[in-house]
C-alpha cells in the first residue's frame, strides 16, 4: 500500500526524494508485468493465440512458489522454488497446448480464447481447492531481505533485484530470438507459418516449446512477486488485465515495446495513487486508449500483427427465415409464452434472466457475426442500459415504459461515444480497446458513488404495478426481447447489414465500391449497444438493482462464450448459445461450489468437440455435401 | 515409362472450400528430369504444387514421392522427405536477413540429393552474398527470387517444385535464373518448373505438361509439343 507524502514536515526534498522512491517502487513492479506480458506477446507472434490464461498461469506460478519455496527452505530453497514452479507450470501449459489449442489453430481465432478463458475459469477454482480462499503471504528472498538508503527513504534490496532483472531477461530473449537457429524459426513463423511448414520445419513442436515459453515467463513474472505482493485467487483476472493492456500499449508481438508498456503502466499504477486517487483505475486505460488512437497498432507494433480476428465466415449461406423457419420461431415464442402457466415463482426469474440473456447473446452477435466487430467490451452497453433505466425511475422519477426507453438511450449514446473510437481499430486492437471502454465505464459506476451508489449500487428498482408479478415480467421480457431479437435479424438482413457484412469480409474491396467503413461500423456498434442496453434495463428491473458488475469484464466474456457456442458463423446462434449456457450456468451454481471448474471444463470440451459452436456443428454436419468426390464436369 | 517416377500424381482434384479448382490431373517426373507446367494465369499451376504440398486440405487422389504415398502427410513431412517448393511469390522472411532466411530452410543432408552449402549458394547467386545481412524485405525483387531458391536449396531437396520462377523478372535477371536452375539439373536434382514464358520453358524443361481450367490437355517431350503449334493456340495464346 502506498500512502501520499506527508506534506509538512521534511519539506520539498521530501516530496522530491517520495516521488523518486515511488518511481523506482515503480519500475520494480514493471519487471514481473513485462515478464508476463512479453510471455503473451511471443504466445501471440508465432501462434496467434490471444491466451487468456495468462493470468492464470501467472497465479499458478505465485501459488507453486509458495507451496515449493516454503517446503524447500533455506537460501538454496527459496531459489530453488522459484524456478521449479515456473518451470512446473510452463510444463502445465505445454500440455494444455498439446491436448486443446493444437486442435484449434485452424479454427477461428476467437474461440482460443474461449478455450483460455475456460481453462482460466478452471483453474480459479482449482486454486482455491488446493491452496484456500485466505491471500497467502510469501517467505521473503534471502539475501535480499534488507533495505537500502535512498535519499534517505528506505528501499528494499528485492526491488532493486527486480529492477535489474527486467533488462536481464529483455537482453536473455534478444539473444534466444538473435543468435540461436530455433529463435530464427520463430521469428520466421510469426511472419509466415505456411513458409516454414514447406521448408520442413515441424511447427507443431515449435508452438509448443513458444507456448511452454511464454507460460514459463508469466509463472516466473508471478512467483517473483511471491516477497512482495500476497498470493490470491483474484489475482489472474487482476494481472490477465493489465498484461493485455501492457501488450496492447507495446504493439503485439514486440518485445522491446512490451518492456517499455510495462513501465509505463507500472509507473501509471504508481504515480495514478497519488495523483488522481478517485481515477486511478480508469488512468491506465484511458493512456491506452490514447495510445491506440494516436498509434493504432501500439508504440512499436505494426499493422500485420493485427486485423486477423475477425467473425470467421459464414457456414452455411445466410438466409433470411423461409415460411417454415418463421412458423418455427413463432411457434417457439408461443411455447416459451405458456411457460407461467406450469412455472413457480423461482423458475420463472431464472427464465426471465436466461430471455435477458439471449436478447444481450444477440446483440453482441450482430455485432460479431454480421458485422466482424469482436468487441471485448459489450457489458459496458449492457451495464449502461441497467444504469440509464434505474437512474431513469430513482432519480428523475420516470415510470418503468419511460425508464425501459431511457436504459437503451443511454446505451446507444455511449456506444456512440466509446464506438467512434473504437471503429478506427480493427482485429485484436480493436477488442482491447472495447474492454478498455468498458472499464472505463466500470470505474465510473464503481467510483462516481454520489450517482451510482458505487459498490453499492441502485437499489428498489421495481417494474410498475401490472408487470410485478413473475409471470407478467416474464411475458414482457418475452415480449421485448423476441421483438428486438427479430428487428436484429431484420438489420443484418437489410442493405445496412449486407453492407456490414461485405466490410467483414472484405474492408479493401468494400471500401472501394464506396462503402464508408467508420461510419457503417460506427452505427453498427451503436445499434448493437442499443439492443444490449435494453437487455441491460430489463435486468436491471428483474433484479430490482443495478451494480458495477453489469459493465464489468466476466459478463463481456460471457457474452462472447455465448455467442461463440451458439456459433459465430450463424445468422442468430447466439440467442441459442445464451440459452444454453445461462441455463446450465444457473443450474451448475446452484448444485456445486465449485461451478467456475464444471463451466471451465465445459466450455473446454465444448470448444474441443465443435470447434464451430453447437449451431455451426449442425450447419455443417448439415452441410456436408460439398465434399470432393472425384472429378463431374 | 520404365523406370518408376520421382514424383508422380495421379487424378488429382483439389478445391477451395467449394470451388472445384483441380480436375483428375496426372503428372509425372523422372529423376533427373526437368517438367514444364504450362498454363495461363489461374489454369491452375499453383494450386496443383499446392495440393502437392498438402496445402489443399480438400483433395483427393494419388501423389507419390520416391515410391511414398503423399497424400496423408502434413506438409513439414513433405518437406523433410526432400519436396523442395519455392512459391510463386516467393515468400521471403522479410524482417529476416538473408542468411536467417537460409538458415530456416536448412535441413540435413539426404542421401541421393546434392548438397548444398550457404557459401556454394552464394557462388551460385553472387548478388546474394553482397546483401546477406540484409533484411528480406529490403531485396529486389530478382534477389528475392534467388533467395527463395537458394532458401528451398539449403533443404538439400531430390525434388524442387518452382512456382513461375520468371514472373516480373528482368530479362538480365531472368538469364542468370535460367543459368542457376540448369546447374541445379546438372547436380542431379529433379525439377517441376510452371511457367507462363514459353521461351522459359523450352530452354529449361524436358518433357512439358499443358493445364488450362484445371484439366493437363497435353503432356509430353519437348519435341512433341514444339510440334503441336495446336495445342499452343489453343491453350496458351493469350
Amino acid at each position: 500500500m502506498v500512502y501520499p507524502p506527508p506534506l509538512c514536515g521534511g519539506g520539498r526534498y521530501a516530496i522530491v526524494t517520495f516521488f523518486l522512491v515511488q518511481f523506482v517502487t515503480g519500475l520494480a513492479s514493471a519487471s514481473s508485468l513485462f515478464l508476463a506480458a512479453c510471455g503473451l506477446s511471443i504466445i501471440f507472434g508465432v501462434t496467434r493465440v490471444v491466451n487468456f490464461a495468462h493470468g492464470a498461469f501467472y497465479m499458478l506460478g505465485a501459488y507453486l512458489a509458495f507451496t515449493l519455496a516454503s517446503r524447500l527452505a533455506g537460501d538454496v530453497g527459496f531459489w530453488a522454488g522459484i524456478i521449479l514452479a515456473s518451470l512446473a507450470v510452463a510444463a502445465i501449459g505445454a500440455l494444455i497446448e498439446m491436448a486443446l489449442l493444437r486442435r484449434l489453430y485452424s479454427a477461428p481465432e476467437l474461440l482460443q480464447l474461449l478455450a483460455t478463458f475456460g481453462v482460466t475459469l478452471a483453474v480459479e477454482d482449482i486454486a482455491l481447492l488446493i491452496w484456500g480462499p485466505e491471500d497467502l503471504l510469501g517467505p521473503r528472498a534471502p539475501g535480499f531481505k534488507g533495505a537500502v538508503n535512498l535519499l534517505g527513504q528506505a528501499f528494499p534490496t528485492y526491488d532493486l533485484l527486480l529492477i535489474a532483472l527486467g533488462p536481464l531477461v529483455l537482453a536473455l530473449l534478444w539473444l534466444l530470438f538473435r543468435r540461436t537457429r530455433w529463435g530464427v524459426l520463430v521469428r520466421a513463423a510469426t511472419l509466415d507459418r505456411e513458409m516454414v511448414a514447406a521448408l520442413g520445419v515441424n511447427q507443431k513442436w515449435l508452438f509448443t516449446s513458444v507456448f511452454a515459453l511464454g507460460v514459463f515467463l508469466a509463472a516466473l513474472g508471478g512467483a517473483l512477486e511471491l516477497p512482495r505482493e500476497a498470493v490470491s485467487h483474484t489475482l489472474d483476472l487482476q494481472i490477465i488485465t493489465e498484461v493485455l493492456v501492457v501488450v496492447v500499449i507495446g504493439g503485439l508481438g514486440n518485445v522491446l515495446g512490451t518492456f517499455l508498456a510495462a513501465i509505463i503502466v507500472a509507473e501509471l499504477n504508481a504515480f495514478g495513487i497519488l495523483i488522481f486517487p478517485k481515477i486511478s483505475i480508469v488512468l491506465v486505460f484511458l493512456v491506452m486508449a490514447l495510445v491506440l488512437i494516436v498509434r493504432p497498432w501500439g508504440l512499436l507494433g505494426r499493422a500485420e500483427a493485427a486485423a486477423r480476428m475477425a467473425g470467421g465466415a459464414s457456414l452455411a449461406r445466410w438466409r433470411p427465415f423461409d415460411k417454415r423457419g418463421r412458423l418455427l420461431a413463432a411457434l417457439a415464442v408461443a411455447a416459451a409464452a405458456l411457460f407461467p402457466f406450469f412455472a413457480g415463482d423461482y423458475a420463472l426469474s431464472v427464465a426471465t434472466e436466461v430471455l435477458i440473456f439471449m436478447l444481450y447473446a444477440a446483440s453482441l452477435h450482430a455485432l460479431v457475426g454480421a458485422g466482424g466487430l469482436v468487441s471485448f467490451g459489450h457489458a459496458a452497453y449492457f451495464g449502461l442500459g441497467a444504469y440509464g433505466a434505474s437512474l431513469a425511475l430513482k432519480q428523475l422519477g420516470l415510470p418503468m415504459e419511460a425508464a425501459l426507453v431511457a436504459g437503451p438511450v443511454l446505451g446507444f449514446a455511449g456506444a456512440l461515444l466509446f464506438g467512434w473510437f473504437s471503429v478506427r481499430l480493427s482485429g485484436v486492437y480493436f477488442a482491447m480497446l472495447t474492454l478498455a471502454f468498458a472499464q472505463i465505464a466500470w470505474s465510473i459506476a464503481f467510483q462516481w458513488s454520489e450517482v451510482t451508489g458505487g459498490d453499492n449500487g441502485l437499489i428498489g428498482v421495481w417494474p410498475s404495478a401490472w408487470a410485478e408479478s413473475p409471470a407478467h415480467f416474464y411475458w414482457l421480457a418475452l415480449a421485448l426481447a423476441a421483438l428486438a431479437i427479430a428487428l436484429l435479424r431484420v438489420i443484418v438482413f437489410s442493405p445496412f447489414g449486407y453492407a456490414l457484412r461485405a466490410l467483414r469480409d472484405s474492408e479493401l474491396r468494400a471500401e472501394a465500391i464506396g462503402l464508408d467503413r467508420h461510419r457503417l461500423q460506427w452505427i453498427g456498434f451503436a445499434v448493437a449497444g442499443a439492443f444490449a442496453a435494453l437487455a441491460g434495463a430489463l435486468f436491471a428491473f428483474l433484479k430490482g438493482s443495478v451494480f458495477p458488475d453489469t459493465l464489468g469484464i466476466p459478463l463481456s466474456i460471457d457474452g462472447l462464450v455465448m455467442v461463440l457456442l451458439g456459433g459465430v458463423g450463424t445468422v442468430s446462434g447466439g440467442a441459442l448459445g445464451a440459452l444454453l449456457y445461462k441455463t446450465l450456468s444457473i443450474w451448475v451454481i446452484s448444485e456445486t461450489d465449485y461451478s467456475k471448474l464444471v463451466l471451465g471444463l465445459l466450455i473446454v470440451a465444448l470448444v474441443a468437440l465443435f470447434p464451430q459452436g453447437l449451431l455451426g456443428a449442425v450447419q455443417a454436419w448439415r452441410g456436408r455435401d460439398a465434399r470432393l468426390q472425384g472429378a463431374t464436369p | 515409362m520404365s523406370a518408376p517416377a520421382k514424383l508422380s500424381v495421379k487424378d488429382l482434384n483439389a478445391a477451395y472450400g467449394r470451388a472445384h479448382i483441380l480436375f483428375d490431373v496426372s503428372l509425372e517426373v523422372a529423376a533427373g528430369e526437368a517438367v514444364a507446367l504450362i498454363g495461363r494465369n489461374g489454369a491452375g499451376k499453383s494450386t496443383t504444387f499446392r495440393a502437392i504440398l498438402g496445402f489443399v486440405a480438400n483433395r483427393s487422389g494419388e501423389i507419390r514421392f520416391d515410391g511414398a504415398d503423399l497424400s496423408r502427410l502434413a506438409p513439414h513431412d513433405i518437406a523433410r522427405r526432400g519436396l523442395g517448393y519455392v512459391p510463386e511469390d516467393r515468400r521471403i522472411f522479410a524482417d529476416l536477413s538473408v542468411e536467417e532466411n537460409l538458415e530456416v530452410g536448412r535441413q540435413k543432408q539426404r542421401p541421393g540429393a546434392p548438397r548444398w552449402t550457404t557459401e556454394r549458394l552464394f557462388e551460385i547467386f553472387p548478388n546474394l552474398a553482397e546483401t546477406r545481412a540484409r533484411l528480406g524485405g529490403r531485396l529486389s525483387g530478382g534477389e528475392q527470387q534467388m533467395l527463395a531458391i537458394a532458401r528451398t536449396l539449403m533443404g538439400n531437396p531430390s525434388l524442387v517444385l518452382l512456382d513461375e520462377p520468371s514472373e516480373g523478372l528482368a530479362p538480365k535477371i531472368v538469364e542468370q535464373m535460367i543459368a542457376a536452375i540448369l546447374e541445379m539439373k546438372r547436380e542431379g536434382l529433379s525439377l517441376l518448373v510452371s511457367e507462363q514464358n514459353l521461351n522459359f520453358a523450352q530452354l529449361v524443361a524436358d518433357r512439358v505438361a499443358v493445364i488450362e481450367k484445371g484439366r493437363i490437355r497435353f503432356a509430353g517431350t519437348m519435341a512433341e509439343f514444339d510440334a503441336r503449334p495446336d495445342i499452343r493456340d489453343a491453350y496458351l495464346a493469350l
